[in-house]
C-alpha cells in the first residue's frame, strides 16, 4: 500500500499544515508520497523532502497548476493515484483541501471521508458531524481511500528527513477556470490556525474599532494570532478569515482568549480543542464560561486594557 | 439562464441533537427539520439573479423521503419556479447525491447550478465539487460573491487567509457560503404561491442509479466533554494563574 499526501503551498512556501498531515498519514502504516504540484515549486519541493517520513516527493510543474485550482489539480491526482497504485490521498481540511479533495474522490469514484481527527487504521477513521455535537466513527472498503485531514488533530511531523524528489508529467490543461486576484490578509501576527496563542473577540466588543483598539495590543504583547466569532465577521468588525468555529477555521493552540464571545456551539466547535480557554465576558451565564479553565466576568473595556498592562 | 439548486432537508440548526443510546445514530423523531441553511442563500441567491433579469429560471431539487417536499415548498416560497423531488427513504452519500444531480443536470441542462456549501448535518463539504467533477464542469466553492458575464462567471471565494476571486467558464457549479447574502423571509402570499407550483416526484430507484453507501457508520457518540474551570476574581490573579499555574505565557 502507498499513500499520496498532497501539499498545501504557494508556490514558494511549503503550507505548516503538510506536516501535521504526513503524522496523520504515517496512521495508515504505508510508504508516504507528498505531491508538490505547482509552477517554480522547487524550493517547496525541498521543503517536503525533508519532512520526516516521507518516502519520495513527486514534483509536478506547469503553468496550469500555479493558482492550485482544483479542475487541473483534481485531474492530475486522479491520473497520478491510477498510475502510481495509491490507495490512500490525503488533504487538508482547509479551504484547499476541501475545494479540491471531494473532486479527485469522485474521479475515482470513491467515497470520501472528511474533517478526519482520528485515524484508527486503514478505512477506520472518527470524524466530527452536526458542528462537532456527534463524533462519528466511520469504515471505508473504498479501494482508495480519500481523506481530508483536520491538522490540528494530529502534531506536526518532524523536518529531519531526506526523501528523494521526482518528478512527473503534468496532466492536460483544461483551462475550465483562472483565478483573477487573490486578496490575502498581511499581517505580522501569526497564522491563526498555527497560533500557540490565539486572542479572538465577539459581538460583545461592538465595533470594528473597539476591536482593534482592545485586542491589538494584547495580541501584540503575547504574540498572538488574531480570530473573531461568526457574530464580529458578519457585523463586519474584522474579515471572513478570522472566524473561528464550525463554519470558519478550527484552532487549537496552546491558549485561547475569548472577549466579549457569548460562546455558541458553532464557535466552540472551532476552539474547544485550546489546551487553554480564558474567557472574558459580562454575562455569568454565558456558555463560553462552560468551557473555559479561567473566567473572568467583567467589563472587557476595562479588564482587556488592564490585562495587556500586566503582561507588559 | 436556467438555475438549478439542490436543497437538503435537515435538521434545524437551531435543535440541540441527541445521539440514540445504541450509538446508531441521531435521534430525528419530533425534532423540527427545515432546509440546510446553505442551500437556503443558494435558492436566494439564484432568485435574486432572477430578479435582476439574469437568470430565466430557477428549478429546486430535493432528494430525500416524503418530507423533503416540505424543503421544496420553502424553496418556492422564497421564489423558485418549480420542483423536482426524488424520492428515497434511504440516505444516500454525496457521491451518490452528485450522480443523481448529474442525472438531473444532463435532462434539465442549467447554466449554473448553486449548491450550499455542506450540509449542517453531516458537514461532509463534498457534493457540489463532486458534481462538478463528474460533470467535467469547474467549480467555484465558499463564494460570498457572484457575478455573471456573458459565458463566464466570477466568483468571489472565502479562502483561509482571505479572498480569491475566480473566473469560470460557463456551466459551472457553486457552492454557497454564509456571507452570499440574507436569505429573505418568505411572506405569507408567496408561502401560499408556493403551493401551487409544479412539484415533480418520482422515485430515485427510476434514475437506475448505484446510490449504495459505500461507508458503514459504526458509531456516533458525544464528544469529549471540556470541565468548567474556575471563575478568577481579577486580571492579576488571571496573569498569575496563565504564568504559574497553566504555564502557558
Amino acid at each position: 500500500m502507498k499513500t499520496l499526501v498532497i501539499a498545501e503551498h504557494d508556490n514558494q512556501q511549503l503550507g505548516a499544515v503538510t506536516l501535521n498531515l504526513v503524522q496523520a498519514a504515517s496512521r495508515l502504516g504505508a510508504e508516504i508520497d507528498v505531491l508538490v504540484a505547482g509552477e517554480g515549486c522547487q524550493s517547496v519541493a525541498e521543503q517536503a523532502a525533508r519532512i520526516s517520513g516521507v518516502h519520495q516527493v513527486v514534483k509536478v510543474e506547469a503553468g496550469h497548476y500555479a493558482g492550485q485550482l482544483a479542475e487541473e489539480l483534481a485531474l492530475l491526482v486522479e491520473t497520478i493515484v491510477r498510475q502510481d497504485g495509491y490507495q490512500a490521498v490525503l488533504a487538508p481540511s482547509s479551504t484547499f483541501g476541501k475545494n479540491l479533495s471531494p473532486r479527485v474522490a469522485a474521479l475515482l469514484d470513491v467515497a470520501q471521508v472528511s474533517d478526519v481527527i482520528d485515524i484508527k487504521g486503514v478505512g477506520s477513521y472518527v470524524r466530527p458531524i452536526y458542528a462537532g455535537n456527534v463524533m462519528l466513527t466511520v469504515e471505508s472498503a473504498e479501494p482508495v481511500q480519500v481523506l481530508t485531514v483536520r491538522p490540528t488533530a494530529f502534531d506536526a511531523a518532524g523536518q529531519d528527513g531526506s526523501a528523494a524528489i521526482v518528478e512527473a508529467p503534468a496532466a492536460p490543461a483544461l483551462g475550465l477556470s483562472s483565478v483573477v486576484r487573490r486578496e490575502l490578509s498581511t499581517s505580522d501576527r501569526p497564522e491563526l490556525g498555527a497560533a500557540s496563542i490565539v486572542v479572538s473577540g465577539g459581538r460583545g466588543l461592538g465595533s470594528g474599532e473597539n476591536y482593534h483598539a482592545l485586542l491589538d495590543p494584547l495580541a501584540d504583547t503575547l504574540g498572538a494570532a488574531q480570530g473573531a466569532s461568526r457574530a464580529a465577521v458578519d457585523a463586519g468588525f474584522v474579515p471572513n478569515d478570522y472566524q473561528v468555529g464550525q463554519t470558519g477555521k478550527i484552532v487549537a493552540p496552546e491558549l485561547y482568549i475569548a472577549v466579549g464571545i457569548s460562546g455558541a456551539i458553532q464557535h466552540l466547535a472551532g476552539m474547544s480543542d485550546s489546551k487553554v480557554i480564558v474567557a472574558i465576558n459580562k454575562d455569568p451565564d454565558a456558555p463560553i464560561f462552560q468551557v473555559a479553565d479561567y473566567g473572568l466576568e467583567g467589563d472587557l473595556f476595562e479588564l482587556v486594557p488592564e490585562l495587556t498592562r500586566k503582561l507588559n | 439562464m436556467k438555475i438549478l439548486v439542490p436543497v437538503k432537508r435537515v435538521i434545524d440548526y437551531n435543535v440541540k441533537v441527541r445521539i440514540k443510546s445504541d450509538g446508531s445514530g441521531v435521534d430525528l423523531n419530533n425534532v423540527k427539520m427545515a432546509i440546510n441553511p446553505f442551500d437556503e442563500i443558494s435558492v436566494e441567491e439564484a432568485v435574486r439573479l432572477k430578479e435582476a433579469g439574469v437568470a430565466t429560471e430557477v428549478v429546486v431539487v430535493s432528494i430525500g423521503s416524503r418530507a423533503s417536499q416540505e424543503v421544496l415548498r420553502a424553496a418556492l416560497a422564497i421564489g423558485a419556479d418549480r420542483a423536482i423531488h426524488l424520492q428515497t427513504d434511504q440516505e444516500l452519500e454525496p457521491l451518490a447525491v452528485a450522480k443523481c444531480l448529474q442525472r438531473v443536470v444532463e435532462e434539465e441542462r442549467p447554466q449554473l447550478v448553486i449548491c450550499g456549501k455542506q450540509a449542517i448535518d453531516d458537514d461532509c463539504n463534498q457534493t457540489g465539487q463532486m458534481l462538478a467533477a463528474l460533470l467535467g464542469w469547474p467549480q467555484g466553492t465558499f463564494a460570498s460573491g457572484i457575478a455573471p458575464q456573458g459565458d463566464l462567471l466570477s466568483v468571489t471565494r472565502e479562502i483561509d487567509g482571505g479572498l480569491e476571486t475566480l473566473e469560470l467558464k460557463l456551466p459551472a457549479v457553486v457552492t454557497s457560503d454564509l456571507r452570499l447574502n440574507e436569505p429573505r423571509y418568505a411572506s405569507l402570499p408567496n408561502i401560499m404561491k408556493a403551493k401551487k407550483k409544479p412539484l415533480d416526484s418520482r422515485p430515485v430507484a427510476e434514475l437506475g442509479i448505484d446510490v449504495a453507501p459505500r461507508l458503514n457508520a459504526v458509531n456516533h457518540a458525544a464528544p469529549a466533554a471540556r470541565q468548567a474551570g474556575i471563575k478568577v476574581a481579577d486580571v492579576a490573579e488571571l496573569v498569575e494563574k496563565l504564568r504559574h499555574e497553566a504555564r502557558v505565557i
